[in-house]
């Protein structure tokens, strides 16, 4: 049946198994994706959107290396925001409401239109390892199918056991059946394993809410979009709805505690502080009267609606007279009850910087068995692991992003540095430099480097330095040309900043906290520079940010620069530290189980000290 | 490799009369030095050629700190690979630290313990074969300075500067949540109530930074714990000593003035002398609440003086004192103690010889009558001229803590400033982890993880 032998064999087909995927094939790498059901391809498990705060960027990182997420986004959404835009320009986060069911449909026929790609559907029970090395995969059948490669995205499935009040049983989502084997052969040959939990809410038929009684979340006026490339912009949205629970809401799930699976011990593994279940939060947070909740349609044309903020394992009964009781959901009926799932993960320090495991060869973890959460972090690990595993087949270097290169660099640092106690979750503040990594320049930072390694298109390229062109001489014009007293000062009395008396270089005007593009947009000088060099919205925005935060820019770039000659600084594989009697005990043991590339790599493992890297320092020579 | 930091320390112990050298190396020392150096014959340092000496002063403005002689080394021919400036100056630790803190506040930072030797070693400019000595130097440097620190951190410094730094990373973690977490029903950052903290820090570090300038030689003394009952004659010991030798007496100003110290120059070097009167209030010596009390200040000195009333000496307290002295002994085995069998003035021979054989180390004099003075000096002294004590580890650490001092103040400036112009507050964070990184230095470290740790644990958040 399968005669050939494949370069890459990835397992799963979800956001980090769907993107392998494509990057794989797209590399010239033969493919074959092995999923359980191949109509979940590219299926959101939870919440039908893509993006929000520090996600939003990692999505744009990941078209702008010319993976597809993207693209598909931008294809199947229904709402767009853009968050934070009252915050400074590396706050400003892309976030999409999808279509989940479109969302899903694009991703298979992107899938299904790259070349270089087949599929196949059955449980992968087992690996073929050969000399410690990943030869392919083994089946639920009992078929054996040869690969150079493998990329594990189990997500979920791993043992995984779904929880509904005190009922349990095995699963990898709703309604779908739990894999097996794969830790347990792992775990034989010396992998490490754990338990993590997450949860979902509810989902509810539109048609019983009471939407007057909620507040409208509507999308913004002026949609943007995710991938740099050409993609459709909305030009129609569909609204969000924002309710709270009550005490009341709060007494009746209360009541509930002692069926619950989180309460009464039965659930052991870590969930995710930051998306707690609505349990956790009124359990945790008591004082708090009531919580936020938001409404999502779950698509253009289905009644069904995710019903954001109300995670919850209780038993279905519990949640349903709880969520009766919230305003808007009088006469709610139910389409699906909210769960909690339990699922394996392998500790990510078994890893190396491309995601390949450290005891067997060309065998690729990414997403959620990697203990992360959130379709965008798993993404854009499946997207790394399918570019190294290429970049290894075809004995090239591997491709590893700094942390002031690109959040998938601060993730998988963070990652394989640190590892994770509970489900990983983005966020800016992970990010030293969170000013150099914006939504706004993933194309600038990334795309010649997704087109260098083979993955980004020359079009993504010429369109990327067509847009750093424009801007650059956009903002060489602020540099260079001056401005009136007469000109400017009418501006400047407006936003109540201090007039100036003589004419000056309008950088330097425009740097003031509170003139924007707009207001110089006003001058006439400006404006018929825009119009005969025609430069559009991103141009526009990407010189603002170039001139109004140059300061904070350059800052951090100094900052990032003195950090990275440690980066160049490599220790050798399998460096001995048992030898350097003059490390700290607790950091020669760390550093032992950690293997860092780097002497900037070990600065960040907890336990290393500086005077320990100032050891290293002087082993690792100049 | 190369280095733009600009370093900066003290490369001798410091000594009476002695000269002490401070050794500067980094890319723009020389005109850093320049700036701060004015020769007698009126010659620029940044003319002159490489391995020459230079006299004349060192000055910042109009004031004159010191007659100094500097040495001028250009890289690559000099001790780091870099360009080396040499300050050799008088060896009080008084202007030693001027100096110091002139330099910080002009383009040098601190040198990290064994920093140049590693720049040295990163510049080529030893071989391999020495790693392993530079690495233990660095490792034993850094122990012996972290010491130091925490024995210097005592009174309201410490706690102060905690507290605040505390205090900030509060609202740093309000500032952050602001930003990952804007979407959801979290409280905000109250923006008068941080402006006040930041004026608040504002105020403590400027206090502390001038805490640091002149007339406060007192905090480099080396502290010696002085241990005995009330009434054994202490303070006339002190005296004594205080009389007999130029000295400075003087509270140590710490923010909350709990602890009273002396501080007394011998031979020019001071020490500072921990009192530690009253602990002790059971007669079982060995057991007593009171030992570990004493333990607690023997712990923040660096010489311990066990004071002993001859008058009051039995046979039985004659042994117990003798277990206590070993248990000191074996606990702090690097630290010196010495034993003094204080008025010998009323002490018979016979008696003298029993004591003398039951505790052969002791030393004896008369605090009230000026008898054995001069040894107890000359041994204080030894100490530090056979380096069982360094004094200038104590000049470094407190310019250290200058240092962090200073930069934090320049970044909790800043963000006053942003704030007043309504700068974005991802970008007012930028510098509040700049600060919290400064006040870090003083009393640990900050890393990104506990200012998420800190939004999870105090904050409701999640959809």
């Amino acid at each position: 049946m399968f005669g050939e032998e494949y370069d890459i064999i990835v397992v799963g087909g979800g956001h980090a198994g769907a993107e392998a995927a494509a990057a794989a094939s797209n590399m010239g790498s033969k493919t074959l994706l092995v999923t359980m059901n191949l109509q979940t391809i590219g299926q959101m498990s939870c919440n039908p959107a893509m993006g929000g705060i520090a996600k939003g960027q990692i999505v744009r990182e990941i078209d702008a290396l010319g993976g597809y997420s993207g693209i598909i986004t931008d294809k199947s959404a229904i709402q767009f925001k853009m968050l934070n835009k009252s915050k400074g320009p590396a706050m400003w986060s892309p976030r999409a409401q999808s279509d989940r069911m479109r969302f899903a449909e694009e991703w298979r026929m992107a899938l299904e239109n790259t070349p270089n790609c087949d599929f196949y559907q059955e449980m992968v029970s087992g690996l073929i390892i050969e000399n410690d090395k990943v030869v392919g995969v083994k089946t639920s059948l009992g078929i054996e199918i040869r690969s150079k490669a493998v990329v594990l995205t189990n997500g979920t499935f791993l043992n995984g056991l779904i929880h509904i009040g005190e009922k349990q049983f095995g699963g990898g989502r709703a309604g779908e059946k739990a894999a097996t084997g794969i830790t347990e052969e792992l775990t034989k040959i010396g992998f490490e394993s754990g338990r993590m939990k997450t949860g979902t809410p509810p989902r509810v038929d539109g048609r019983s809410l009471d939407y007057s009684k909620m507040i409208v979340q509507p999308g913004d006026a002026k949609p943007e979009k995710f991938s740099y490339l050409e993609t459709p912009v909305l030009t129609e949205q569909r609204d969000c709805h924002m309710t709270h629970t009550s005490k009341l809401v709060h007494d009746l799930l209360r009541e509930g505690f002692d069926r619950s699976p989180m309460f009464n011990g039965r659930i052991k593994s870590i969930g995710p502080r930051y998306c707690p279940s609505i349990e956790d939060k009124i359990n945790r947070f008591a004082d708090k009267d009531r919580h936020q909740m938001f409404v999502e349609p779950e698509g253009w044309s289905t009644v069904e609606v995710y019903v954001n903020g109300f995670s919850t394992s209780l038993p279905e009964d519990v949640q349903y007279k709880a969520l009766k009781s919230v305003v808007g959901f009088e006469n709610v009926k139910f389409f699906r009850p909210g769960y909690a799932i339990e699922y394996d993960y392998f500790p990510p320090t078994q890893l190396k910087h491309t995601l390949e495991t450290k005891l067997v060869d060309n065998l690729y973890f990414a997403g959620q068995i990697n203990g992360t959460t959130g379709y965008e972090e798993a993404a854009s690990q499946g997207l790394m692991a399918g570019i190294n595993a290429s970049l290894k087949l075809q004995e090239k270097d591997p491709f590893i992003l700094t942390r002031d290169e690109a959040y998938i660099g601060v993730l998988i640092d963070d990652l394989i540095t640190k590892g994770t106690e509970e489900p990983y979750r983005m966020f800016t503040s992970r990010a030293e430099y969170r000013t150099l990594l914006r939504q706004d320049n993933a194309d600038l930072r990334l795309t010649p480097k997704g087109y260098e390694i083979g993955l980004a298109s020359e079009e993504r390229l010429r369109r990327m330095e067509k847009k750093k062109e424009n801007s650059d001489s956009f903002v060489d014009f602020f540099k260079k040309t001056s401005v009136l007293p007469d000109d400017i000062n009418p501006i400047l009395e407006r936003v109540n900043s201090a007039t100036v008396k003589q004419s000056d270089k309008m950088f330097k005007v425009f740097s003031r906290p509170k003139v924007t593009m707009e207001h110089m947009l006003e001058l006439e000088s400006v404006s018929s520079f825009v119009t005969d060099n025609s430069f559009d919205r991103e141009v526009l925005e990407q010189t603002e940010i170039q001139v109004k935060y140059s300061g904070y820019i350059a800052k951090e770039k100094n900052n990032a620069d003195k950090l990275s000659r440690l980066e160049n600084i490599k220790i050798p594989e399998n460096f001995d530290y048992s030898k350097l009697k003059s490390l700290s005990y607790e950091a020669r043991e760390k550093l032992k189980a950690i293997q860092p590339v780097t002497i900037s790599q070990a600065s960040r493992i907890s336990g290393v000290s500086p005077s320990d890297i100032s050891v290293l320092l002087v082993y690792m020579g100049r | 490799m190369h280095f733009k930091e600009n370093i900066i320390a003290l490369a001798t112990a410091s000594g009476a009369g002695a000269i002490a050298i401070i050794r500067l190396s980094g890319e723009d020392v020389i005109s850093l030095a320049d700036k701060h150096f004015k020769s007698v014959r009126g010659k620029s340092l940044v003319q002159q050629k490489s391995h020459t000496i230079h006299l004349g002063h060192i000055i910042d403005g109009e004031k004159t700190y010191d007659e100094a002689l500097v040495s001028v080394f250009k890289g690559p021919n000099s001790y780091t690979g870099e360009n080396i400036i040499e300050i050799s100056c008088h060896g009080s630790p008084f202007i030693q630290q001027q100096i110091l803190q002139l330099f910080l506040s002009n383009g040098c930072r601190m040198a990290q313990a064994g920093e140049f030797t590693l720049r040295a070693f990163l510049n080529g400019k030893m071989d391999l074969s020495q790693a392993e000595a530079v690495a233990d130097l660095i490792a034993s440097e850094n122990e012996a300075s972290h010491q130091i620190a925490m024995n210097q951190m005592r009174g309201g410094f410490s706690s102060e500067i905690k507290k605040l730094r505390e205090q900030l990373l509060n609202f740093a973690s309000l500032i952050e949540l602001e930003l990952d977490f804007s979407e959801e029903d979290v409280e905000f950052a109250d923006r008068t109530a941080f402006e006040n903290l930041l004026m608040h820090i504002e105020q403590v570090l400027k206090n502390l930074i001038d805490s640091f300038a002149i007339g406060n030689v007192i905090k480099n003394g080396i502290p010696v714990a002085i241990i005995g009952e009330p009434n054994v004659g202490k303070s006339t010991l002190l005296n004594a000593l205080l009389n007999d030798d130029r000295a400075i007496v003087s509270e140590i100003a710490g923010t909350t003035r709990d602890t009273i110290e002396d501080e007394i120059a011998i031979g020019g070097i001071g020490f500072r002398f921990i009192d530690t009167a009253g602990i002790r209030d059971t007669a079982d010596v060995v057991e007593s609440i009171g030992i570990k009390k004493t333990f607690e200040k023997i712990e923040q000195a660096q010489v311990v003086v066990y004071l002993i009333d001859s008058t009051e000496l039995s046979a039985d307290r004659l042994s117990s004192l003798k277990i206590e002295i070993s248990k000191i002994k074996n606990k702090h085995p690097q630290k010196p103690c010495i034993v003094i069998v204080n008025k010998i003035d009323r002490l018979d021979s016979k008696r003298k010889t029993a004591i003398q054989n039951q505790l052969p180390e002791a030393l004896f004099l008369s605090a009230k009558n000026k008898i054995g003075l001069e040894e107890l000096k000359q041994k204080l002294l030894g100490f530090v001229n056979t380096g069982a004590l360094r004094n200038n580890e104590t000049i470094v650490t407190n310019s250290r803590h200058y240092d962090s001092l200073l930069k934090a103040l320049s970044e909790i400036e800043k963000v006053r400033l942003g704030m007043s112009e309504d700068l974005p507050s991802d970008l007012l964070a930028i510098d509040i982890r700049e600060a919290l990184h400064y006040l870090g230095e003083i009393t640990g470290q900050v890393t990104n993880d506990e200012l998420l740790g800190n939004i999870f644990a105090n904050f409701c958040i999640g959809k």
